[in-house]
């Protein structure tokens, strides 16, 4: 089997020391992560993680499983690239007059669907999203013009076929939205909500 | 104070009914500590094992009013203590339970918690901690315990606030002792063990919203499992602790009597199985038996059940079984698939998913597959367990000791191994009538293991006659607990097979560092001096004539009794797979 990028998705509970349990999984196998990403997710109290790595499609189905066991995980989901949407973030910081005087600067917002985030006089950011490529094609442009800082932010990505956990989880939510421990009134409708 | 320990204490025997407790709820201030204590009384937490320092002193000075509920066992060694409970779950089927202090107090459980969560052993460990606002700041014996153990426990969590304490500590007991079990550590701040809350009652926890302790039980896999197994010609069953873990060996018996399927152990299987059943084929591995290692090439259908093909079982897996069709019931999805791919997944507690399987077999027997098996285990007594249990040579064997023993006790004692040539030995020798009484470190292989954990097995087993059986190396990693037994009184049988060597290690130098033995060489105290010096009865011997008297001797011995058994300096563990090779490559000589 051959290595390709996959972005695997974990739904977790929201609790300290978690990010470092995730994080041990990767580590111990010797296997890099590309990205992560960590935020919360559409439902409360529960997080999302999001992250690439370059691996056998087996290593990572493997991975999830592992993941999975955590007791504060709820799901974990891996995905190739075509059955996901994902994007990237990047921020680009460069000295005002030197843009100003050398660059058509509407043109290059309009060509690479950036926008200015600061304008300053001794710096301007400008922020573009989207895949590695495009966001790197922006920072090939600026970097003669005296790039000060560049930066990228992890990938989120929505996995395109994902509708049904969404409402497992959501329905699941508004049976149980207490805290962290309840007793077993809610033990027999467990098998309804999930599957592995 | 006085008046909350009082009420503390009426609320304990409120506290074993949750739902009632829930409904009235009595709302009184109590420490962190007493909290602790309260979640022990209402979890049914008879012994702990431990050792206090300034960390948790504050639950220890709470102990001291519970002291005749529950039973606290001082131990010589916070690794000690952690092993001794994995003992005592292990006999018991409870959840172990261990106290031990900040820093280095806790550092010191780090081996039994990697033990334990190799092993799938119930702990729930609460160590103390610096006060929450010194967090960070390298304070006197604060360690970062809660990441240090991260990876060798399936649950943990750092308490700061005694409010906390009820809810994390249900959580605990669930985590350790539900699905596949192991080790949980609390980490209590000192600041969480003093300060007093409003405490409202105990409520046993058995659900959390992220996790799901049981796969959900696939019918259409049972059905296909079913079909596979009635169309077999030369099924083999290979089992592993899940079975004792699930108290499934009632189920697991029935499933192989009405398959008529012939069955072989892991270490951490054995007993699950009464050792003189007729389906019972013996133990699989790198010291297992010739059989059940070859002819896991040659069976069409190999059902694994609560087992997860650790690599000391499988050999080269790329050899694996690669006729075979697997059939693998575990409770852990991670584990199917994991090692050797699965014809079919048969997830969820083998206690229910083997009932399930056994109504849809016919009742079979595979007389000449099983033939197989005693023929292949002729050749093994001819070629290497005639000689073991019956020698020639002058010097004893530790087979032959096994043997003599399992006379002795009828297969009914509950036998503790270290780690070594003796383990392998005692593995293979030792005879089962009943379950959860071959009390090893599987996994981890943890020198030092045994004396510690004979010591939980005992307070788990009290009825039941528990001998230790000890390398001279293993033993002298872990002899301070002689103190322990001295003071406990526990009734523990020691048996120090001594071949003055690190025997095990030996081996491997001979038969793969040409004889090159580099620092194996080891000399011991005299151990029934020492033994002696903790009041502990004991002797040595090193003649056969007196084997039989001595091990008599100990066993009718009334409390605890050493004995050391001189053997064959460098006697040999057959068969063996080699490292990287495969199981059906094993070497009988
Ligand atoms: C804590 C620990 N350290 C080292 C080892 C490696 N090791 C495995 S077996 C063995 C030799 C054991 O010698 P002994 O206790 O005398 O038992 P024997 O093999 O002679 O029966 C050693 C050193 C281990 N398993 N555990």
């Amino acid at each position: 089997m051959f290595k390709q990028e996959f972005t695997i998705t974990i739904y977790t509970e929201n609790t300290i020391g978690l990010l470092n349990r995730i994080a041990i999984i990767f580590s111990r196998r010797k296997i890099n992560i590309e990205s992560m990403n960590s935020s919360p997710s559409e439902i409360d109290g529960i997080h999302r993680f999001t992250i690439v790595i370059n691996e056998t499609e087996e290593v990572v189905r493997k991975l999830a499983r592992q993941i999975e066991k955590q007791v504060e995980v709820l799901k974990a989901y891996y995905n190739s690239g075509d059955e996901i949407v994902w994007q990237e973030l990047a921020l680009y910081k460069v000295p005002t007059d030197e843009i100003a005087e050398k660059v058509k600067v509407e043109r290059l917002l309009r060509e690479f669907g950036a926008r200015a985030v600061v304008i300053r006089k001794d710096y301007t950011v400008f922020e573009t999203t989207g895949h590695r490529e495009e966001t790197e094609k922006l920072l090939k442009v600026l970097e003669p013009y005296g790039l000060i800082e560049f930066v990228r932010s992890a990938r989120v990505a929505i996995i395109k076929d994902s509708h049904g956990f969404h409402e497992k989880l959501k329905e699941f939510e508004a049976l149980n939205p207490s805290g962290e421990l309840v007793t077993n009134e809610y033990l027999n409708q467990q098998e309804e909500v999930f599957d592995v | 104070m006085q008046t909350t320990i009082v009420n503390a204490k009426e609320k304990a025997t409120e506290a074993k009914t949750p739902q009632a407790n829930a409904a009235n709820v009595v709302v009184q201030q109590v420490s962190g500590s007493v909290a602790v204590m309260e979640a022990f009384l209402a979890e049914g937490v008879e012994t702990i094992f431990g050792y206090p320092g300034g960390a948790i002193m504050p639950i220890y000075d709470a102990l001291y009013d519970y002291r005749d509920k529950m039973e606290h066992i001082l131990v010589r060694h916070e690794q000690g203590a952690i092993h001794a409970a994995q003992g005592y779950a292990r006999t018991s089927g409870k959840t172990g339970v261990v106290f031990a202090t900040s820093g280095p107090g806790a550092t010191n459980l780090v081996t039994g918690l990697a033990d334990a969560q190799i092993d799938s052993t119930p702990l729930v460990c609460i160590t103390g901690q610096v006060f929450a606002h010194l967090l960070g700041t390298d304070a006197f014996q604060e360690t970062d315990i809660i990441n240090i153990t991260t990876p060798i426990t399936k649950w943990n969590y750092q308490v700061t606030d005694a409010n906390e304490i009820p809810s994390v500590l249900a959580k605990a007991f669930f985590v350790a002792k539900s699905g596949r079990p192991g080790p949980v550590l609390i980490d209590i701040t000192k600041n969480a063990q003093v300060q007093k809350f409003e405490y409202s009652g105990y409520s046993t926890c058995e659900f959390i919203r992220s996790y799901r302790p049981k796969p959900i039980v696939r019918k259409e896999y049972i059905q296909q499992a079913a079909e596979i197994i009635n169309a077999a010609e030369k099924p083999f069953v290979v089992f592993g602790q899940g079975v004792i873990l699930g108290k499934a060996e009632k189920e697991f018996k029935q499933f192989i009597e009405r398959s008529g399927i012939p069955a072989a152990w892991t270490i951490m299987g054995l007993s699950a199985l009464p050792s003189d059943h007729p389906l019972n084929v013996g133990m699989l591995g790198m010291h297992g038996n010739y059989a059940p290692n070859v002819l896991t090439n040659e069976c069409d259908v190999l059902i694994a059940v609560g087992m997860r093909f650790d690599d000391r079982v499988t050999g080269r897996l790329d050899k694996y079984a690669k006729q075979a069709k697997v059939i693998h019931l575990d409770i852990d999805p991670a584990e199917i698939d994991k090692n050797v791919k699965a014809t079919v997944p048969v997830w969820g507690d083998c206690k229910e998913t083997l009932p399930l399987l056994t109504e849809l077999l016919e009742q079979k027997c595979y007389p000449q597959w099983l033939q197989k098996f005693k023929q292949l285990e002729q050749e093994e007594i001819a070629a290497c367990i005639y000689k073991e249990l019956n020698p020639s040579t002058e010097e004893m064997t530790m087979g032959e000791v096994v043997k003599v023993l399992n006379e002795l006790t009828n297969g009914d004692a509950v036998i503790v191994t270290d780690v070594g040539q003796h383990q392998m030995v005692a593995c293979r020798y030792a005879k089962f009538n009943q379950s959860m009484s071959n009390i090893t470190s599987g996994g981890l292989g943890t020198m030092g293991f045994a004396l510690p954990a004979a010591i939980g097995a005992k307070f788990g087993a009290q009825d039941r006659t528990v001998v230790a059986i000890i390398g001279d190396g293993g033993f002298q990693m872990t002899l301070q607990e002689l103190g322990t037994i001295m003071q406990c009184g526990v009734d523990v049988k020691i048996l120090i097979l001594n071949n003055r060597f690190l025997g095990m290690v030996r081996q491997w130098q001979e038969l793969f560092h040409s004889r090159r033995y580099s620092f194996v060489d080891m000399e011991s105290p005299d151990f029934v001096q020492l033994a002696k010096a903790y009041r502990i009865d004991g002797q040595s011997i090193s003649n056969r004539e007196d084997l039989k008297a001595a091990l008599q001797e100990m066993l009718a011995h009334k409390d605890s009794y050493l004995l050391e058994v001189m053997v064959g300096k460098e006697n040999n563990v057959f068969p063996m797979v080699e490292a990287g090779t495969s199981v059906s490559d094993i070497r009988l000589k």
